[in-house]
């Protein structure tokens, strides 16, 4: 689709996902397309259970989509591709609980990285989620908090080129909250990386974001595609009291909700989920004058 | 809640260890006044028990090396094979779905056989003997490792297998830092009881078609009517079944406790 693009990181195209149980089908994705350019930001916004987890789990290489593609640099992903972090939106579950903070960190290295080189990135990674002092701890002895940082940090030790993260500040309260989205608009600008963030929470998004893109509720499609144009600096207060930021929270919020109330005329539509047909759903997909909402809000 | 009184009183060991003492002399007391030749006192018993087997040049005597140490090997040898068959099975079947699914009702009844049951068919296959003895206890006790390694390893959370995916930890690195870690439980609670069965099929088989060992032994007092020595060879494996329990559990401590990652 647009595979042409040069800096053209990750493309989602009409992808759908399915889960059978038993009789009964859930679609999750029903011809979902996206695109992210190469160093972008993109917040996916969307309400609970909409699919948003799914999503990143086809851009993994976790989960095959049932029909249509994922592109990474122009590749179709088949299986976990190169150059990825990934931080689950369960990292409780996703750390090792019995190895300690700094073999957490390891673990996501390259197996034939040597161990100088392993200890180096290692810590250097524990030392900008602020957590060297840590390293020799158990993940069952730090905060929810600290223990996000522990899978950011491994993300971040394997410097990928590609982050994906499933509403890593999701549990933690809300200083922590605020240090820990402040800690990848750092890193972000000290690693060259593409980030793609899930999250439901609007201000997060667009505090974090060069572009939020606001999901439907399941099956998930684009209600709208909104460039932050914001500068990458960014300050809890400062930013948070822009104009640019009131007013693309509202825009947001709007659209979240529309989604919503469309879904509610969603059901029962006839054809709806069937190949091919889109539905209802105002924007799915992303050529340019398809229905999505496009905004590009300069200071 | 535990009752805070008392409660740590019992956990003292000396305080255990003095009731297991009473006993011991309430026994001394009951058996010196009944005076019956079926149950001597347990000085008697330990007299004998000393005589026959640790007043050897050193420490253990010849007829030690005959009875006791063939029976210890036995056990910990065929408990270490079932630990290794179990173990290396069990993470096949636990992390391979189909060989699970296709081998879950043949488990389920070689399972459920008693163990002793096949104790005759291992005579004619080995002859009485330490390979016979061998194929009993691992038989009857690769089940409780194999199917607990299964389950543990079954049971790995799938967003820790999905982090190992997407880091690419796969192979024998994903066995050693993820799986083996995750199912460590389960499998160290099936090899505790495996050493429990190990010790009770070493006594049934050697009871049962054996030339040596503590149940051979057993067997041999009995049959000569030489009831402190019958005793005595109950004892010893009594002990042997402690020292045998209570190594392992230092082990576990160890390997639980410790950085396995
Ligand atoms: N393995 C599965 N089997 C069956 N249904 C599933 C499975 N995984 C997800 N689903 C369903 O798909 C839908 C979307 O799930 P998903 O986890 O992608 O949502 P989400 O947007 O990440 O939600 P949340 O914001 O709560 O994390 C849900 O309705 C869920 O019940
Ligand atoms: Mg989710």
């Amino acid at each position: 689709m647009r595979g042409d693009l040069v800096g053209s990181m990750v493309e989602v195209d009409d992808v759908a996902v399915a889960f059978r149980d038993g009789r009964s089908t859930t679609t999750v994705l029903d011809g979902l397309s996206l695109h992210v350019e190469r160093d972008e930001v993109v917040c996916l916004l969307g309400p609970s259970g909409c699919g948003k987890s799914t999503l990143l789990r086809c851009l993994a290489g976790l989960r095959a989509p049932d029909r249509g593609e994922v592109r990474l640099r122009g590749e179709p992903v088949r299986g976990v591709p190169d150059g990825l972090g990934v931080v689950f939106q369960d990292y409780g579950r996703s750390l090792l609980p019995w190895s300690t903070v700094a073999r957490n960190v390891e673990f996501g290295l390259a197996a034939d990285l040597d161990r100088s080189t392993r200890r180096a990135r290692t810590e250097e990674a524990l030392e900008a989620v602020g957590l060297a002092d840590a390293a020799g701890r158990r993940p069952g002895q730090l905060s929810g908090g600290m223990q996000q940082r522990v899978a950011i940090a491994r993300a971040l030790a394997r410097r990928p080129d590609l982050l994906l993260m499933d509403e890593p500040f999701a549990s933690v309260d809300a200083l922590t909250r605020a240090d820990l989205e402040d800690l990848l608009v750092r890193v972000r600008r000290e690693y060259a990386m593409t980030v793609v963030l899930v999250t439901h929470d609007i201000d997060e998004s667009i505090y974090l974001a060069d572009r939020v893109v606001v999901l439907s509720p399941r099956p998930a499609a684009v209600v709208a595609d909104l460039a932050v144009g914001l500068p990458r600096e960014r300050d809890q207060i400062a930013t948070r009291e822009s104009e640019v930021f009131v007013h693309l929270r509202a825009q947001a919020a709007e659209l979240l909700r529309s989604g919503l109330s469309r879904s509610g005329a969603h059901h029962g539509h006839p054809g709806v989920g069937e190949r091919g047909e889109r539905g209802p759903v105002v924007g799915v997909g992303d050529d340019p004058g398809d229905g999505v909402q496009r905004e590009h809000l300069e200071r | 809640m535990e009752p805070r009184v008392g409660g740590g009183l019992v956990t003292r060991p000396l305080v255990r260890w003095g009731v297991f003492a009473l006993v011991v002399v309430v026994w001394e007391l009951v058996a010196r006044a009944a005076g019956s030749a079926f149950f001597p006192p347990p000085t008697a018993i330990a007299q004998v028990g000393w005589r026959t087997w640790f007043s050897g040049p050193a420490v253990l005597t010849e007829a030690a090396w005959a009875d006791v140490v063939p029976s210890v090997l036995r056990v910990v040898v065929g408990w270490g094979l079932s630990a290794v068959i179990g173990i290396a099975v069990g993470l096949l079947l636990g992390r391979s779905r189909r060989a699970g699914e296709y081998l879950a009702p043949l488990l389920a009844f070689a399972r459920a056989l008693p163990p002793p049951v096949l104790i005759p068919v291992f005579v004619i296959l080995f002859a009485a003997g330490t390979p016979m003895q061998l194929a009993v206890i691992v038989f009857g006790t690769v089940w409780p490792v194999l199917l607990n390694t299964a389950d543990g390893a079954r049971g790995v959370d799938p967003v820790t297998m999905d982090t190992a995916e997407v880091y690419r930890v796969t192979g024998f690195r994903r066995l050693r830092r993820v799986i083996l870690p995750a199912a460590a439980p389960r499998i160290v609670a099936g090899l505790r009881v495996s050493l429990s069965l190990a010790l009770i099929l070493m006594v049934v088989s050697e009871l049962m078609a054996s030339t040596s060992g503590l149940g051979h032994q057993l067997v041999v007092a009995q049959r000569g009517f030489d009831f402190p020595a019958m005793w005595a060879a109950i004892v010893l494996l009594g002990v042997v079944g402690y020292a045998l329990n209570a190594a392992l559990l230092g082990v576990e401590r160890r390997a639980l406790g410790r950085s396995t990652g």
